[in-house]
């Protein structure tokens, strides 16, 4: 029997394990939509497509699956493009549909036609037009593929509106023909000993493991690497969770507002081992200075990633997975009582617990602590861009990888609708959101499809009247010119009773702890507006461009300033 | 440093879009590429020369192979290869400075495909410094217009199986 386009699409879209799609529809996917109620799909309809791709981004994350959204053309597809672009930072698996003007009026400026698949070009791993409903399925089957398999990325796939009502006989294909795509590697054994032998040599290794180790589900072997070979571990923003926050073996987060002993580690080591991440600036610093005294062995699944940002002495290309299954037992157990000794005292270098103390001023980083210490850090936080999201990565300790963020972006606005895809991918978990009053204000729309979908997500405002980071920035290297950066916002506690959610405001210290406990009590979605000090910092902060040696504390912030 | 890189491709819609994308976008300096089909249906073949230090090249052959539709990237630079590039010349040829026109066309094993009144077209092919020698050569006389192709290369004899992955067997 032949089916339409749209059949089609749905009809792959189940084959490939689709059970929920995030989107807007429109004129150009109006066959899509009109066929969905025949599929066994959760059409989620968000307020913005931008929400949809976060949406489904903030699925992927949490689930591992596919994360799929849907947009009309022109404005719907370009407003996905935010999206697209964070996904493809963070190598996040998604497969974004947009409906394309009819192929007859494709090249004319038709109404509602944008060059999506042009314009996507550079924030995707892969794009395809598509102007033949016979092309349709093996498209389809190819997007899935190429977004779960080797480094994970955003695909997308434009699919002209007359393609969507053509009629076409549907057979699945079993298999993909992509000549120019390697999804995998063999295992490199000659320079797995290789790195078996200079973990063995040194005196001071440390492990940096980032987002990969993560995607890859290699958290248990990075572990038993660290724990049979004595190895301290750091990790990236988005590597946290790969080994226990409370780890005896844990470093913390390295980079820009990395903790002191993370950073002292990266400068002092012999041998640094980084698995899964790709030495961004903001966890290198001046890459110059990065890693003096180290050798460095980089293990990643995206060839173009070695040697790009550092040099690197010993690549290992692969799956981190299976590359430190294989390294295990090529690795001798070992301890390393001077290298430790080296590393404690660092631990000590910064006063992690002065806002703690603080029982006068309501300090941001002790309402991160509070939402830790209720959750018993069980919660899988979503948190957005800006101090905020510095203040959850250093005071919120993650036993698993319950992290979800944007890092490489670094996208204001994609906590709310990634938390949004996060709970329905995981409806068991308790996820918090943790954002600043300049990113909710970017997407706040989306409270009404938590409402729709009766998610019963907390959210925690950090609201300091501030583009926060920016500021923060103007305080230590403007000084303190804050132009542009002073922000008002609606009361936010009676904008979420205005959604049909209900909001607390707290001001003092005295009431986190209760308002936190009322949000746990409460079944339902709930926000708390945190009306914290205006102008506090992130600290340690390594200064944009500069050695991780050079970490600046408060004191010397305020001789600066 | 200059290289010269061989690209296999798929013959996709946009693929070559998809490139020079990179390249600009990366900020890689290319300074000719020339495209055409190769001896397998689906695929073409492009010659590509970029300057830049190894770090550079190295990143530029990763990327162009992270692009799904590029099936191999062999940088050439340094092999025993033929590397050749045609062009026509017009140039000024009153009846008067043929002879010595055509006298320096036939020690360049240059060709004359067209001509008129006033002007001769030369065909020549050979390594882009031949290209620029017979063009200095003919400077004098008033060159009125030049095409170039760009560089293309083939390494040669039995070298040449080692850059063919699985696909072309
Ligand atoms: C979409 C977007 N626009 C601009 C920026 C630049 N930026 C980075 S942090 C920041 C301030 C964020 O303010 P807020 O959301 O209030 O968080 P805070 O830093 O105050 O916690 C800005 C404007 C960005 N990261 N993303
Ligand atoms: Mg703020």
């Amino acid at each position: 029997m032949k089916l339409t386009g749209a059949e089609i699409l749905w009809e792959s879209l189940v084959r490939e394990g689709v059970e929920v799609a995030f989107g807007v529809p429109g004129g150009a996917v109006i066959h899509i939509t009109d066929a969905l109620p025949r599929y066994p799909v959760r059409f989620v309809l968000t307020r913005h497509e931008q929400g949809a791709a976060h949406a489904a981004d903030g699925y992927a994350r949490a689930t591992g699956k596919v994360g799929v959204c849907l947009a009309t053309s022109g404005p719907g597809a370009t407003n996905l493009v935010t999206g697209l672009a964070t996904a493809y930072m963070d190598s996040v698996p998604l497969v974004a549909i947009t409906g394309q003007v009819p192929t007859p009026v494709i090249g004319t400026d038709a109404f509602q036609e944008t060059d999506i698949t042009g314009s996507t070009l550079p924030v995707t791993k892969h794009n395809y037009l598509v102007t033949e409903v016979g092309d349709l399925a093996p498209t389809i089957r190819e997007a899935f593929y190429l977004a779960r398999t080797g480094r994970p990325g955003p695909v997308l796939v434009d699919i002209a509106k007359d393609v969507q009502a053509a009629r076409e006989e549907f057979s699945y294909p079993e298999e993909v023909k992509l000549p120019g795509y390697r999804e995998g590697y063999p295992v490199p054994e000659e320079a797995l000993r290789k790195a078996a032998e200079l973990i063995q040599k040194a005196q001071r290794p440390l492990i940096l493991a980032g987002h990969g180790v993560i995607l890859s589900g290699a958290c248990a072997e990075l572990r038993a690497l660290a724990e049979r070979a004595d190895i301290p571990v750091a990790t990236t923003l988005l590597g946290i969770g790969a080994i226990p926050g409370s780890h005896p073996l844990s470093l913390g987060m390295a980079g820009m507002h990395g903790t002191p002993q993370a950073n002292r580690a990266i400068q002092a080591c012999d041998l640094l081992f980084a698995v899964g991440m790709r030495f961004d600036d903001r966890v290198t610093g001046d890459p110059k200075a990065f890693a003096p005294g180290a050798a460095i062995v980089h293990l990643d699944i995206d060839p173009a990633e070695i040697g790009k940002n550092v040099r690197v002495d010993l690549p290992l290309l692969g799956d981190a997975k299976e590359l430190l299954s294989a390294l295990l037992p090529l690795v001798e157990p070992a301890s390393r009582t001077g290298w430790w000794k080296e590393i404690d005292p660092w631990r000590e270098e910064f006063d992690w617990e002065e806002p703690l103390r603080d029982q006068s001023h309501l300090r941001p980083q002790k309402v991160i602590h509070a939402i830790w210490q209720a959750t018993e850090g069980r919660a899988l936080v979503v948190s957005d861009v800006g101090q905020n999201q510095m203040w959850e990565a250093q005071y919120y300790r993650h036993e698993r990888p319950t992290l979800i963020t944007s890092g490489g972006l670094g996208t204001m606005g994609y906590s709310l609708p990634a938390a949004i895809g996060a709970q329905i991918g995981r409806p068991e978990e308790l996820v918090w959101v943790v954002t600043g009053d300049g990113g909710l204000q970017m997407t706040v729309q989306e409270l009404a499809t938590v409402v729709q979908e009766n998610l019963p997500i907390k959210i925690a405002v950090i609201n300091n009247g501030y583009l926060g980071m920016v500021r923060q920035w103007q305080e230590l290297f403007f000084s303190r010119n804050y132009a542009a950066t002073p922000l008002s916002g609606p009361d936010f506690s009676r904008l979420a009773s205005a959604y049909g959610i209900p909001g607390l405001t707290v001001r003092r210290p005295q009431e986190v702890e209760g308002a936190i406990s009322r949000a746990l009590e409460h079944r339902g979605p709930i926000l708390i507006d945190f009306l914290v000090e205006k102008e506090e910092n992130v600290f340690p902060m390594v200064a944009p461009g500069k050695s991780l040696s050079d970490m600046i504390f408060p004191a010397q912030a305020r001789r600066k300033g | 440093m200059r290289h010269t890189l061989v690209a296999m491709v798929e013959d996709k819609p946009g693929v070559l879009n998809r490139m020079v994308s990179l390249f600009r976008r990366r900020r890689y300096n290319i300074e000719s590429l020339a495209v055409g089909h190769s001896e397998r249906p689906g695929i073409s073949r492009m010659t590509l020369v970029v300057t830049g230090d190894d770090r550079v090249i190295d990143q530029v052959k990763k990327q162009l192979e992270k692009l799904v539709n590029v099936i191999e990237v062999v940088d050439v630079t340094g092999r025993a290869a033929v590397i050749r590039e045609l062009a026509l010349i017009r140039v000024k040829a009153p009846p008067a400075r043929r002879g010595e026109i055509t006298q320096i066309v036939d020690l360049f094993r240059a060709r004359v495909v067209d001509v008129d009144h006033n002007s001769l077209m030369i065909e020549v092919t050979g390594p882009e410094e031949k290209v620029n020698g017979l063009i200095t050569l003919l400077e004098p006389f008033g060159v009125e217009e030049v095409v170039r192709t760009g560089r293309v290369a083939m390494v040669r004899g039995a070298q040449a199986k080692e850059y063919k992955t699985t696909v072309f067997k």
